[in-house]
């Protein structure tokens, strides 16, 4: 299982996903209204590298991050 | 060279112990920017979380960069609750030149607000309230938004 992890003010604990990909994730939290606004506004990042596809493949022992937006300093 | 602290930065501490281990490297400049928290809106202080293995990424990307002109860079950023007029970041260039090192202090502070793995809260009745309007959306945002 794929380790999912939100970071900052997100405030939710983590969670194991069964997915391939990260099109499975979109699709595995279509449902969920109120993470919805949060991922309109958070990037991805898989094994601590940023991602923009969705067809980036997932394996079973990857962390995946979401990161709302930013404001170090 | 990246430090990370809990609360508030001993930032005379910091910078006399930066300096000293700098000024007998050969470095021409030293250029040191120092944030200090102000009171405005209201608010009490700020707060922070740090992700900390991209933060490390990006600094060591940014790091190379410095090397590639000679400079070295310099930082310290705070966890947790840092009240009004105290400070929460450090950055510093050390260079043979000062034109290296004023123009890559510009840069890196600009990239670091833009992209450093950072949360900023701000701290009112005692609360970390996110300071999402002040925040900038990391490359890729979006991403698993579900279609509509």
């Amino acid at each position: 299982m794929a380790k999912v992890e939100f970071l900052g003010p997100i405030s939710r604990p983590s969670i194991d996903v069964n997915i391939s990909n990260l099109q499975e994730l979109k699709t595995h939290f279509k449902d969920d209204q109120q993470l919805q606004e949060w991922l309109a506004i958070c990037a991805v990042a898989v094994n601590d590298t940023l991602i923009c596809s969705l067809d980036t493949p997932i394996n079973p022992n990857d962390k995946i991050s979401l990161l709302p937006p930013v404001c170090g300093g | 060279m990246l430090e990370l602290h809990n609360e508030p930065l001993h930032v005379e501490a910091i910078l006399a112990a930066w300096y000293t281990q700098m000024k007998d490297k050969n470095y021409g400049a030293f250029i040191p920017f120092v944030g200090i928290v102000r009171d405005e809106d209201g608010i009490e202080g700020l707060s922070f979380d740090i992700y900390e293995p991209i933060l490390n990424s990006w600094f060591s990307a940014w790091q190379e960069k410095a090397k590639a002109q000679n400079a070295y860079l310099l930082m310290a950023h705070s966890r947790g609750d840092v009240p009004n007029h105290t400070s929460s970041y450090i950055a510093a260039v050390v260079s043979p030149k000062r034109k290296v090192a004023l123009k890559m202090i510009n840069d890196f502070v600009e990239d670091f607000k833009a992209n450093a793995p950072i949360w900023k809260y701000d701290l009112v009745d005692g609360k970390r309230v996110y300071a999402k309007e002040r925040s900038h959306l990391l490359s890729g945002s979006g991403l698993l938004k579900a279609d509509v």
